[in-house]
């Protein structure tokens, strides 16, 4: 491919990563407020358009029409940079996400990915542990005891989960064989979803996956009950926004990549059989990839309108007690099962 | 020549943010600028096509380590009425081991430029299917020694940190 085309393409895949991103975030945020009127027999917001289908682009202009207050007493620059990071680490996630197959066009790739690197894994789990910080920081230059008190909570649940997620990838690792997220989707044709492979490891990723996003029951950090806001209660405006959109972003990021490591990705069996045009069925990729997508975003709303909020100690047992045990014992078993051959011909000697 | 230009950018990088970490007056400011220098060296790791290592530093550095110091930090609340106030005979003789330390650095690298490298670089040497390679090859042993010494790092944390031993 020609140099100057290769690098327009790309410049309009990130872009158009990016706006869908957004996008997604921000009917997330209306489908959020539908459901739980759903699930608790309301209606929900039907007053902007139909069906209250502008909902989403009232709240912004609200967010971006509110007087900003930055507390007197506040470190300025770490005060606006915890919202700034927040919103940053959400946004790098979806580099390595492959969102479909490659389009063929005049004989040229166009890959589906922004970057397939070889370490896709790592560059995933290393994004998702500097999430962290921009709650952190904006809990500590908020400089109040409840916004301190959150981002440590924040801190301390999201360092607990990633070691179990960590180690639930591990053992997803070592049935693929690769740290490529484009190999991963690539393997999983026809019906060989990882979650059917590994649906212990699934599970305990899903869980993580609540917990590294702060959602509900795994929303200490913003328990209203006990701590005001959380790390966000010396926020106003568009600051405020950021941290609560960047929380719908990582959920969106979240079920993709749930969707990609664990159920097929782009792949959807049988389509096969019936379309046999490239093209289609990459785009038709893009398309079941976002089917799983929205499932697994209404399933974390799904979780958020159902079950209560976990009490702190509660949610330390189970990430340090249950889920890293359980985490370790998968890689044991899938390590067990890859060298069962190894294993059976010692005994039989 | 662009990679020569991008190393020295890092490298002016990591060494100001180093700085910043010691000059900076207040302590979460240091541990900010320190995870900036961590970013730095990991940029240094991808220059040398080493993708494996420069993710392993941002996980567990800036992504964990650190995090815990700047925990730590926060829940301390250092401030100015707080902070040890260090003699002036302590501050001489750091001045004067530190100087010592940098003429010693300075006559043993004097020579440098004469030793030939032994090992000819190999561009893939740091992609994870040779790494791993080699470490479950070449140096097994140490490798698993040092996860042994980690176990029981962590087995003499848990046991320290609990209040009182039945």
């Amino acid at each position: 491919m020609v140099f100057s085309t290769y690098i327009i393409y790309k410049a309009i895949l990130v872009l158009a990563v990016f706006a869908i991103t957004l996008l997604v975030a921000t009917y997330s945020t209306y489908a959020e407020r539908k459901i739980a009127a759903f699930l608790q027999d309301r209606i929900g917001p039907d007053r902007a358009g139909p069906f209250g289908i502008l909902q989403p682009l009232a709240d912004a202009v609200k967010m971006f029409m509110k007087e900003e207050m930055i507390p007197s007493v506040s470190n300025k620059w770490l005060f606006i940079l915890g919202p700034s990071l927040a919103m940053l680490t959400a946004c790098l996630t979806g580099v390595v996400i492959p969102w479909g197959k490659s389009l063929f066009i005049d004989g040229q790739e166009f890959s589906l990915q922004i970057t397939d690197l070889n370490i896709g894994v790592l560059y995933l789990f290393s994004v998702v542990s500097m999430g962290v910080y921009g709650i952190m920081i904006g809990g500590w230059a908020s400089n109040n005891k409840y916004s301190l008190l959150g981002g440590i909570r924040a801190s301390s649940q999201m360092i607990s989960y990633e070691v179990a997620m960590g180690l639930s990838i591990i053992a997803l690792v070592m049935t693929t064989g690769t740290l490529s997220m484009k190999e991963i989707a690539a393997q999983q044709h026809g019906w060989h979803w990882n979650v059917l492979i590994q649906p212990l490891g699934c599970l305990i990723f899903i869980i993580c996956a609540f917990a590294e996003t702060n959602r509900a029951p795994f929303d200490l950090p913003e328990c209203e009950t006990e701590l005001v806001g959380g790390y966000h209660t010396e926020y106003s405006s568009m600051k405020l926004g950021f941290f609560l959109f960047a929380e719908y972003i990582n959920m969106f990021i979240s079920s993709a990549v749930i969707s990609t490591f664990y159920f097929g990705g782009y792949n959807m069996p049988f389509v096969g059989r019936w379309i046999h045009d490239p093209n289609m069925l990459a785009i038709l990729g893009v398309v079941f990839l976002f089917v799983k997508i929205s499932f697994f975003i209404f399933f974390f709303m799904w979780v958020r309108w159902t079950l209560p909020r976990f009490r702190y100690d509660q949610l330390m047992n189970l990430g340090w007690k249950i889920l890293i045990p359980l985490s370790i014992l998968n890689i044991v078993i899938t390590g067990a099962w890859m060298m069962r051959g190894e294993i059976i011909q010692l005994f039989t000697k | 020549m662009i990679t020569q230009y991008v190393f020295y950018f890092l490298s002016f990088l990591a060494i100001m943010f180093g700085l910043m970490v010691v000059l900076s007056k207040n302590p979460i400011h240091s541990v900010l600028y320190l995870v900036l220098t961590f970013f730095a060296i990991a940029g240094h790791y991808v220059l040398l096509n080493a993708q494996f290592l420069a993710a392993v530093h941002i996980i567990v550095y800036a992504g964990a380590i650190m995090v815990l110091f700047l925990f730590v930090i926060m829940l301390l609340n250092l401030n100015k009425e707080t902070e040890p106030h260090k003699n002036v005979w302590l501050k001489l003789s750091a001045a004067v081991a530190s100087g010592l330390l940098l003429v010693v650095l300075v006559g043993s690298l004097k020579n440098a430029e004469m030793i030939a490298a032994t090992n000819t670089f190999d561009p893939n040497v740091g992609l994870i299917e040779n790494l791993g390679k080699t470490l479950f090859k070449e140096f097994l042993l140490p490798f698993e020694v040092a996860s042994l010494l980690l176990l029981g790092a962590m087995v003499g944390a848990v046991l320290l940190g609990k209040k009182s031993i039945k």
